[in-house]
C-alpha cells in the first residue's frame, strides 16, 4: 500500500543553512508518526515541504503518491500550524465555517465545535482567544475537511492538562478512523503516549527512528532525545 | 467521541472556493475601521471640499469626482491589499490556507476578487454621492470601456506593488510604506492632473500608473477616450505582477 507520506533523502537549504539533510521517513494511514527534535531541527520546514510551501532541493517527497501542493493532495490534507494561522479579527465559528466551505463534504461544523468545546467562544474574535482556545480552533480547522493525512505542528504546546487530554483523544480518534497523523512535539510524554513511530530529528536529519518502546530500551524517551540531539539550534 | 473522523476528503468547486475566500477577505477588510476611513471617509471629504471650494482652486467637481474614483482604486488596490496581506503573512494565514483545496492560486484569485468587490462598492457609493453633489459626466461608450480597461490594468499594477511589499517586508514596514505611497500617489496623477506639473515632470506623472488612471477617468468624465494610458497601465501591470511573483514569500 502506498504510504500517505513518503519522504526519501529530502534536502532543503536556505542559502548556506541546511534545513533538511537527506531526511527520510514515512507516515502510514491509521498510524501516528511523531517528529521529536529541538527548535530549528527542521520539523516545520519539513511540514512546509509537505504542504507545497517549500520545494526540496533534492530527494523524493510524495503524499498519497502525488507531488506536494498538487490539487489532489491539498484536498486530502489538514494542517494545524504551530502558531496562530488565522486572521486576528475573524470569529472562531466564522473561521471554521469558512474553512468548511472549501470542501465538498466537510464535517458538520457544529459537531466539531461541540467535540472540541469551542461553543462558549464561538463568536469571539481569534485575537481575543486564549492560547488553548486558539489551539482548539486550529485543530478543528485542520480536520474539518475530513482529511486522510493531518499535520499537527506542536498541537498541545501551552495547553492545560485537561485540554491536552482532549486533544490526545481527538488524535487517537483520527488514528482509529484510519487517518495518517504526523505530529511534531517537544513533549516526550505526548510522543510516548500517542506515537506508533517516533523519529528523532536533529540538524535537519532523522537521527534515530523506532517505536517508543524500542527507543526506551536503554532509558526514557528523554534520554534518547538528549543522546541523539545536539541542542537548541535557535 | 461521537464524530465519525473517517477520511472522506473532497474539494468544493474552484468557483465556490474562490467566492468563499473573496467574501471572507472583503468581510474582514470592511470590519476594520481604519480601512473604512481610507475607503469612504477621506474620498467623501474630498468630494465635499471640491463641491464647496473646488472652483476657487481650479479643481471643480467635474474634475475632482473622477479623481476621487481613481483615489478609491488606488487606496484599495495598493494600501488595503498590502496591509491585509502583510498581516496574513505574519499570522500564518497564508501558510494555513495554502494547505487547503484553495491553494496558492485560489488565495490570489479570491484576494483579487475580494478587493475588486470592495473597490466596485466604493466606486458605486462615491459616484452616487458625486452625482448628488452635482457631478455631471458626459456619456460616451468608448470612454466608459477605456475607463474600465485602464481601471482593471491599474488595479493589477497596484496589486502587484502591494503584494511585492507585503510578501517581502515585515507587516509593520508594509503598513508604513503602503500608507506613505498612498499619500505620495495622491498628488501624482490621482487627484492632481498631469497638466498641473511643469515641463517634463508632467510626462513623468503621465508615465505612472496613478497618472494613467487619473487622466483616463478625468478624460472619460468629459466624454473623451484616451489611448496612451492603456499602454502605460498595461506595462506597469505586467512589471509589478512579475516583481511580486519574484519576491513574494508565503511565510514570514
Amino acid at each position: 500500500m502506498v504510504p500517505a507520506l513518503d519522504a526519501r533523502d529530502v534536502c532543503l537549504s536556505f542559502g548556506p543553512v541546511h534545513a533538511l539533510k537527506r531526511l527520510t521517513l514515512t507516515a502510514e494511514e491509521g498510524r501516528i508518526t511523531a517528529l521529536l527534535g529541538p527548535n530549528g531541527a527542521g520539523k516545520t520546514s519539513f511540514i512546509r515541504c509537505c504542504t507545497g510551501l517549500a520545494r526540496p532541493d533534492s530527494g523524493s517527497l510524495t503524499l498519497f503518491g502525488e507531488a506536494p501542493g498538487s490539487p489532489a493532495v491539498l484536498a486530502r490534507i489538514g494542517l494545524m500550524p504551530q502558531a496562530t494561522g488565522a486572521w486576528s479579527g475573524v470569529r472562531a465559528g466564522e473561521l471554521l465555517r469558512y474553512l468548511a466551505s472549501l470542501y465538498a463534504d466537510p464535517h458538520p461544523v457544529d459537531d466539531l465545535i461541540a467535540l472540541l468545546g469551542i461553543g462558549p467562544f464561538e463568536k469571539t474574535p481569534y485575537r481575543r482567544l486564549s492560547g488553548g482556545q486558539q489551539q482548539a480552533v486550529n485543530l478543528a480547522g485542520a480536520i474539518v475537511g475530513r482529511p486522510g493525512l493531518v499535520f499537527l505542528d506542536e498541537p498541545t504546546a501551552g495547553l492545560d492538562p485537561r485540554a491536552r487530554r482532549l486533544t490526545w483523544d481527538v488524535v487517537r480518534g483520527l488514528r482509529a478512523a484510519g487517518v495518517a497523523v504526523l505530529l511534531t512535539t517537544h513533549d516526550m510524554t505526548e510522543a510516548a503516549e500517542l506515537a506508533d513511530r517516533v523519529h528523532i530529528v536533529d540538524m535537519g536529519e532523522v537521527r534515530v527512528s523506532g517505536t517508543a518502546s524500542e527507543l526506551t530500551v536503554d532509558g526514557s524517551l528523554e534520554d534518547a532525545y538528549l543522546r541523539y540531539t545536539t541542542g537548541d539550534a535557535r | 467521541m461521537s464524530l465519525d473522523l473517517t477520511p472522506h476528503a473532497a474539494a468544493a468547486t474552484p468557483a465556490s472556493r474562490i467566492w468563499s475566500h473573496a467574501k471572507m477577505e472583503a468581510t474582514l477588510i470592511l470590519r476594520n475601521g481604519e480601512q473604512a476611513l481610507l475607503a469612504v471617509v477621506i474620498p467623501v471629504a474630498i468630494l465635499l471640499g471640491a463641491s464647496l471650494f473646488g472652483d476657487r482652486l481650479g479643481l471643480g467637481l467635474q474634475q475632482t469626482a473622477p479623481s476621487v474614483l481613481a483615489l478609491a482604486i488606488w487606496s484599495s488596490g495598493l494600501t488595503t491589499l498590502a496591509i491585509a496581506t502583510g498581516f496574513e503573512r505574519r499570522y500564518n494565514v497564508l501558510e494555513r490556507l495554502a494547505a487547503t483545496p484553495l491553494g496558492k492560486p485560489g488565495i490570489l484569485a479570491g484576494k483579487g476578487l475580494g478587493i475588486a468587490l470592495i473597490t466596485a462598492g466604493q466606486v458605486l457609493v462615491l459616484a452616487v454621492i458625486a452625482l448628488a453633489l452635482g457631478w455631471r459626466p458626459v456619456w460616451s461608450l468608448p470612454a466608459l470601456l477605456v475607463s474600465i480597461l485602464v481601471s482593471v490594468l491599474a488595479m493589477g499594477a497596484f496589486a502587484g506593488i502591494a503584494l511585492a511589499l507585503a510578501g517581502s517586508l515585515r507587516p509593520e514596514a508594509t503598513l508604513a510604506l503602503a500608507n506613505l505611497l498612498y499619500l505620495v500617489g495622491m498628488p501624482l496623477g490621482v487627484l492632481l492632473p498631469a497638466d498641473r506639473f511643469p515641463g517634463w515632470t508632467a510626462h513623468l506623472v503621465q508615465g505612472l500608473p496613478t497618472g494613467a488612471l487619473g487622466e483616463t477617468l478625468r478624460a472619460a468624465s468629459n466624454g473623451q477616450a484616451l489611448g496612451w494610458p492603456i499602454a502605460v497601465a498595461a506595462l506597469w501591470c505586467v512589471a509589478s505582477l512579475a516583481l511580486a511573483w519574484k519576491v513574494f514569500k508565503w511565510t514570514s
